[in-house]
């Protein structure tokens, strides 16, 4: 059998098997949410101000929240597989759509910062093992650490200080000039400068993660007994860094950038309600404080989904790096 | 043998002084070492670990672990060339075209993700000019004359799918592809099965033959300094002691050291029959274990891998008597110790210990037994936790089976007494030891449980020489005065042929042969058997010392 059919044959099998770890988040989702106090009646009825027991009772039933719990988990489930994820009262538009539109910023943020923490962090990391004690190692690893240390939010804010409002380089907000109804390039270019802030802020603190990984790996990787080999075989330092070592060292921090994917997901809760990006973070924080049960739901499923699938792409990612593992 | 030629020896070590970094065990790793290799002459050079032999083998080809070792003083001429101060770009040009290197462990020696072809092309294109097509060609030719089947097919595969013997081949192709004159080989056998070792030794002898290469072969093992080395070095403590032919080394050993080393390498010769009782005190009848992975759910129809480690397989064990299990890597030798000691469960069969069959019992059940049958591990260093005082390890034991604290401990110091080490090893732990030491305190931390059976899985294969010969007699003292029985698992024949009364030659999960040790060493019936001792290095050659 090629490497391509058992590929192939390994993608089905965990698309298959990916089927009863969405049911069971999904279960679990449910039940999770329903175990808090209140629920969106209570919220509405609050706003409200002066809503009757009898309309609460009357709201409850329109909404479906009076039935019991599992009858309420059967609705969903039947609903959710003909992709129905119900009505944001909230918004008072269907979960669906409004999951979908703020799902885009959010994966843009997302897909950035991945590059530029994954990417600069083994450059970074790269550099600082192959200069190892010298100015170079020393700098990286101070900054490195600064960076491991420092809170999230404070490094959004201060940005905005500095860079937004002082220097006026980067717009202090938002996803795009609304005002300007830019078109084509020049709405891409506004979005990119837009976006700068909110990725560096996020990538920073997983920035310094890989760098100090990729470091740590490099360094291990330089200790192996091909390494000697390679330097028996007159290779020359340089060779046996970027070409022997390099490929090795990279196999634990894309296992590490796999797994942190999903915690990306709750960073950019804070870093979009820093810059108020419109993504799934702040949309997520906003259902929570309105017990917007089905529209939190629904951002759950689909940071469940996002997640299963970042992890199946690093696996077959990994499967190219690695020629040990076997997909099968 | 062109030791009386008159031209200049290929390689000229004078003095050489090796220094170590601040506080390591002695200031000098190599100290006042001097030989010679000459063309088509296989030196080998043996000691124990810690000797220096590799350290000067990588002073040669100028990869010490710089800047912490580095050559002190002294010479190294390679065809009147000064190499401790030449450039680094000239010692490139050096290594892997004029001096190439083998190591022990060819897994962890090859990129293990890089195919082999690329890592054999790499240094073709290093040393010369020629084209890409022109070095693909020459590495398969390459592959071909280490005798690899399908050439094309190896060259791109990894080195995980390839078997032991087989990378080493590799390796021996990638440093023989630009011809060099000295072959380094770092113990190239020690990893290797000894049907394996066998062959790759007739390569490396057949390949320096025709290559006019002169070889530095670097070993601990006498048998294999036999059968392949023209002249022998002996290193101690960073020094060497003794050189000369190897007629001379291995038939009239002047150095005390050199002495010593030869005593304590096992016989091949069993010794006299021991009169063993005729009661039977273990009885493994058609005991099997497999393993299976892949498969399973959502395998589309991917077949499952099933590995055999045991079939069917039957041993008794007389009291006070030593029945060896003999196998090479994967015969399933290992899965037999770990199903009777109960550490794995077997699928089938039964497991009788004076008439109660342990293998159903459930963990409750197997407690009384438990301590009637006591394993020794392999490997000191990863058996005994690193963060548990030795006194602890042993007394642990007897704690568990309902001994006071105070029991315990005089029970544990007892132990450490009865295997030859100080009572102020109670209170230390497993690192403050050597290899040899921590395998007394493994063999302690058995024996505190009082047991009947003792299942000893490859007990000396990780010590050097001299220690293997202190274990083995140990546990020999120990098996007459506590009258234990023991299953002795081995891939060592001449340890086996010392040690145990009978022996059951493994393969593939299956036992071929079983029979009195003296009987299988005179006249095996199986052929694998045969091939197993034919295979034993050095089996022509009896030590002197140990035929008294």
């Amino acid at each position: 059998m090629s490497q391509n059919t058992k590929r192939v044959r390994y993608v089905l099998k965990r698309l298959l098997q990916a089927i009863p770890v969405i049911f069971a988040i999904l279960v679990v989702n449910f039940f999770l949410l329903h175990l808090a106090e209140g629920d969106a009646v209570d919220v509405l009825a609050g706003e409200a101000g002066s809503a009757t027991p009898e309309y609460m009772a009357q709201l409850r039933e329109k909404f479906g929240l009076d039935k019991p719990l599992p009858v309420q988990l059967v609705v969903y489930l039947k609903n959710v597989l003909s992709f129905d994820l119900g009505y944001s009262f909230r918004h008072g538009m269907p979960v669906t759509e409004l999951v979908l539109d703020r799902f885009v910023p959010t994966l843009l943020l997302m897909v950035s910062t991945i590059v530029i923490a994954v990417g600069f962090g083994i450059v970074l990391g790269l550099l600082a093992a192959a200069g190892l004690n010298t100015w170079k190692d020393n700098l990286i690893s101070i900054f490195a650490l600064i960076t491991y240390a420092t809170p999230l939010f404070w490094i959004g804010l201060m940005m905005i200080v500095v860079f937004a409002l002082k220097l006026r380089w980067f717009p202090t907000s938002g996803i795009e000039n609304v005002v300007m109804f830019y078109e084509g390039w020049d709405r891409v270019k506004d979005i990119a400068h837009h976006l700068v802030m909110p990725t560096i802020t996020l990538s920073l603190f997983y920035l310094a993660l890989y760098t100090r990984l990729m470091r740590a790996s490099m360094l291990e990787q330089a200790g192996m007994d091909y390494v000697i080999t390679a330097r028996a075989k007159g290779m020359t330092e340089r060779r046996i860094m970027f070409v022997h070592v390099l490929r090795n060292a990279l196999l634990p921090v894309v296992t590490m950038a796999g797994v942190q994917v999903g915690a990306l997901i709750g960073g950019s809760v804070i870093v979009e309600s820093v810059f108020a990006w419109p993504g799934l973070g702040m949309l997520a924080y906003e259902a929570l404080f309105a017990r917007d049960l089905n529209l939190l739901l629904g951002i759950f499923l689909l940071s469940a989904l996002l997640v299963v699938a970042i992890n199946l792409i690093v696996d077959i990612i990994y499967s190219f790096l690695d020629p040990r593992i076997e997909v099968s | 043998m062109n030791t009386s030629s008159a031209t200049a020896p290929l390689l000229e070590i004078n003095n050489l002084y090796v220094k170590l970094p601040a506080g390591a065990e002695r200031s000098h790793a190599v100290e006042d070492v001097s030989y010679t290799l000459n063309n088509n002459e296989i030196l080998c050079v043996v000691g124990e670990s810690g000797s220096g032999k590799s350290i000067t083998a990588r002073a040669i080809m100028g990869i010490l672990p710089a800047p912490h070792v580095h050559v002190d003083k002294g010479k190294i001429e390679f065809n009147g060339e000064e190499l401790t101060t030449a450039k680094e770009s000239r010692l490139r040009e050096i290594r892997g075209g004029e001096i190439s290197m083998i190591f022990q462990e060819p897994m962890t020696a090859l990129n293990p993700v890089m195919t082999i072809g690329k890592q054999i092309d790499e240094v073709i294109r290093f040393h010369t000019k020629i084209k890409k097509r022109d070095r693909r060609e020459r590495a398969i030719h390459l592959i071909a004359s280490v005798h690899l089947p399908d050439p094309e097919q190896i060259i791109s595969s990894y080195p995980h799918e390839l078997s032991g013997g087989q990378r080493q081949r590799a390796m021996i192709a990638m440093a023989l592809a630009m011809e060099p004159k000295i072959l380094i080989a770092d113990e190239p056998t020690t990893a290797l099965d000894v049907t394996t070792q066998a062959q790759i030794l007739k390569l490396i002898k057949e390949l320096q033959q025709s290559h006019d290469t002169g070889v530095l072969f670097i070993t601990h093992d006498f048998g294999v300094v036999a059968d392949i080395a023209d002249r022998v070095a002996v290193m101690q403590h960073g020094k060497i002691v003794e050189i000369g032919t190897t007629h001379q080394v291995l038939n009239n050993p002047q150095h005390p050291y050199t002495q010593s080393l030869m005593k304590a390498v096992p016989s091949l010769v069993p010794p006299a029959v021991r009169a063993i009782s005729e009661q039977q005190e273990l009885a493994v009848n058609k005991l099997t274990k497999t393993y299976s992975s892949g498969g399973g759910w959502f395998g589309f129809g991917a077949k499952a891998r099933v590995v055999h480690a045991a079939q069917s397989v039957d041993i008794s064990l007389h009291k006070g008597e030593t029945l060896g299990v003999v196998g090479e890597s994967g015969s399933g030798k290992s899965t037999l110790a770990r199903c009777i000691v109960r550490l794995i469960n077997a699928e089938e069969g039964s497991i009788v210990y004076n008439g109660v069959d342990l293998r159903p019992l459930n963990r409750a059940e197997m407690r009384p037994y438990r301590s009637k049958i006591q394993m020794v591990f392999q490997d000191p260093f990863a058996s005994l936790n690193p963060r548990t005082k030795v006194g602890r390890i042993i007394a642990d034991g007897p704690r568990i089976l309902g001994a006071d604290a105070a029991d315990a401990e005089r029970r544990a110091r007892e132990m450490l007494n009865l295997v030859g080490l100080d009572d102020r090893a109670f209170d230390r732990f497993p690192h403050e030891f050597s290899g040899g030491q921590r395998q007394r305190i493994g063999i302690a931390r058995a024996l505190a449980m009082d047991p009947e059976i003792l299942v000893a899985d490859e007990p000396v294969s990780a010590l050097d020489v001299s220690i293997q010969a202190q274990i083995l007699q140990l546990l020999a003292d120990i098996r007459e005065r506590l009258q234990l029985s023991m299953i002795f698992i081995t891939h060592d024949l001449r340890v086996a042929a010392q040690v145990c009364d009978r022996i059951a030659v493994m393969r593939l999960g299956n036992i071929v042969e079983m029979g009195p040790t003296s009987t299988l060493f005179k006249q095996a019936e199986h052929e694998y058997t045969r091939e197993l001792l034919n295979a034993v290095p050095g089996k022509d050659w009896r030590p002197q010392a140990s035929q008294v």
